[in-house]
């Protein structure tokens, strides 16, 4: 449902992307791997349609999002839900009105109704009675759930995570890989997930892709990335300092 | 329109001046902010008439703008009544003569709702709201909440930038007559009570010289001026980049901006508009 094809992206001089290619199938969980720093939350800013490609495109169900206007681009964008790495949840709202944002933007729902789903998007991820607390007053991995209940509570077709297990414990970081595949099983979406963080990548994931220097450079299940005979590949899932990758 | 213009400066830019900083390439930044300002006002405006309307927002914005910016309104309108009153007392007692005195409340009316109070309403909101919007909304940026709008459906500017400026457009001529009030009552005060001049006189010339017009064209300026306020604020929000040292200039960089195009505009619009209909 999703392709990328041939994506190029720079900012000035620095090269970010150099022709990605990816596609995303029904119900798929695609785990993308990459050092920091190396473009992966650009990509998926390209693909919910924030950025514009410098050359390439993103095809959304055969759609060129870039080609669209404001308004259709905003309907595509309302079928993906995105949990950000930092959560971005918005600080001067309650955690209730943070999850009903596009609920009561964009649809008919009444009030009565909106709170409802709240609440069941709130339970989906295990929080139950906080609607009225503020963003400052949760912890990292309870802003992280927060954040996918808002991206859940639309229903979309389509969940993107950037980095979700960064920034929080190695228990929360399995919770939440837990609700990957939770959110998976029950919602039907198609998932993808960006991250640094192997043990979820082999957790998680149907394909996992790596992203080096602008391309993707091994694709395939986990066990063939286990097993890849690529040497930058091998550095990054082992974790080695030492090998072909040297700048960071 | 204005983005083609930009376009075509930038590509001359990076061709011609990779290194060097020439005239040319502050020029080519000058008018290149010039159009990313333009374009959002086009937005704006263009967004004006869509649904969802931002209401909550827009009545959050009315308070912030409106009703929390009274105590500095009154100070400032206060203080600036009181100064020009002494000074109009002073030139008609020196060069006109003992009595003209009380012909000083029509100038001091004139003076305060075509000229120092717009400026001075326009000033301070600058620096209390057009940095708090630009505070605010750097921060949405930098902390990706303005991605997630984006992801969730949402276009920042109707959301953000259309309530806030519809709500300063609003309110600036509100806090102007409030301002004007204040002002000429501080002017009254001082030349009546303070200095004698005679009470009943002082009101009638004021009445007798005052024109709606006056008042009307003072309105019509601080309505420019919020506007440019809250762009500027948002504009300078939109495009933080680089941490928390990017939200402190992006707030600084509101007020500079936004102050002096208020001192540029007001001198062509006082030049503009009629001096009286
Ligand atoms: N809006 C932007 N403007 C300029 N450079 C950017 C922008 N966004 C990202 N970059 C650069 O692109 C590179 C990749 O960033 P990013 O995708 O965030 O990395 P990561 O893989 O850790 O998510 C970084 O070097 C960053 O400096
Ligand atoms: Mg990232």
């Amino acid at each position: 449902m999703i392709r990328v094809i041939d994506l190029h992206k720079s900012f000035g001089q620095k090269k970010v992307l150099q022709g990605v290619n990816l596609r995303l199938k029904h119900g798929e969980t695609l785990v993308i791997i990459g050092q920091s720093g190396c473009g992966k939350s650009v990509l998926l800013k390209h693909i919910i349609g924030l950025f514009k490609p410098d050359k390439g495109s993103v095809l959304v169900d055969g759609v060129d999002i870039a080609k669209l206007k404001d308004d259709e681009l905003h309907k595509v964008t309302r079928r993906f839900g995105m949990l950000f790495q930092g959560s971005a949840l918005f600080d001067s709202m309650t955690v209730g009105q943070n999850v009903s944002f596009g609920l009561e933007r964009y649809t008919d729902f009444s009030q009565e109704e909106i709170k409802e789903l709240v609440k069941e998007s709130l339970a989906k991820v295990g929080l139950i009675g906080i609607e009225n607390l503020m963003p400052y007053e949760l912890s990292g991995g309870m802003k992280k759930r927060v954040g996918l209940a808002r991206a859940i509570a639309y229903r979309p077709d389509i969940i993107l995570y950037d980095e979700p297990s960064t920034g929080i414990d190695p228990i929360r970081a399995d919770a939440i890989n837990e609700l990957v595949i939770r959110m998976k099983e029950e919602l039907k979406v198609a998932t993808l997930i960006i991250t640094h963080d192997m043990v979820s990548a082999y957790k998680v994931a149907d394909r996992i892709g790596m992203l080096y220097e602008g391309q993707i450079i091994e694709m395939g299940s986990p066990e063939e990335i286990k097993n890849s005979d690529n040497q930058v590949v091998q550095q990054f899932i082992h974790g080695k300092a030492e090998g072909p990758i040297k700048n960071w | 329109m204005l983005g083609l213009l930009t376009w075509s400066f930038n590509l001359l830019n990076h061709k011609m001046f990779p290194i060097a900083k020439s005239p040319l390439y502050y020029f080519n930044s000058f008018l290149q902010q010039v159009g990313e300002v333009g374009l959002l006002f086009f937005q704006t405006f263009k967004n004006l008439f869509k649904k969802p309307w931002e209401k909550r927002i827009f009545i959050q914005q009315l308070e912030e703008i409106g009703v929390r910016s009274l105590p500095v309104v009154s100070l400032t309108a206060a203080f600036g009544g009181l100064v020009f009153g002494l000074q109009t007392y002073l030139g008609f007692h020196r060069y006109i003569g003992p009595g003209s005195e009380t012909y000083g409340g029509p100038i001091i009316s004139l003076g305060l709702s075509k000229e120092l109070i717009p400026i001075l309403v326009g000033l301070m909101v600058s620096g209390r709201v057009g940095s708090a919007m630009a505070a605010e909304i750097g921060t949405m940026k930098i902390t990706e909440q303005i991605d997630a709008l984006f992801s969730l459906g949402a276009d920042p500017t109707r959301y953000l930038v259309v309530p806030r400026t519809l709500a300063s457009l609003v309110m600036l001529p509100c806090l102007t007559i409030y301002g004007d009030i204040i002002g000429m009552a501080a002017g009254f005060f001082y030349n009546v009570y303070i200095m004698g001049v005679n009470r009943v006189l002082y009101i009638r010339n004021t009445l007798l010289y005052m024109e709606l017009w006056d008042i009307m064209s003072g309105l019509i300026k601080s309505a420019v001026f919020g506007v440019i306020i809250a762009l500027i604020g948002c504009w300078q929000g939109l495009r933080t980049e680089g941490g928390a040292e990017g939200v402190g200039r992006a707030t600084t960089r509101t007020v500079v901006i936004a102050s002096i195009l208020i001192l540029i505009v007001n001198f062509f619009l006082s030049k503009a508009l009629p001096a009286d209909i």
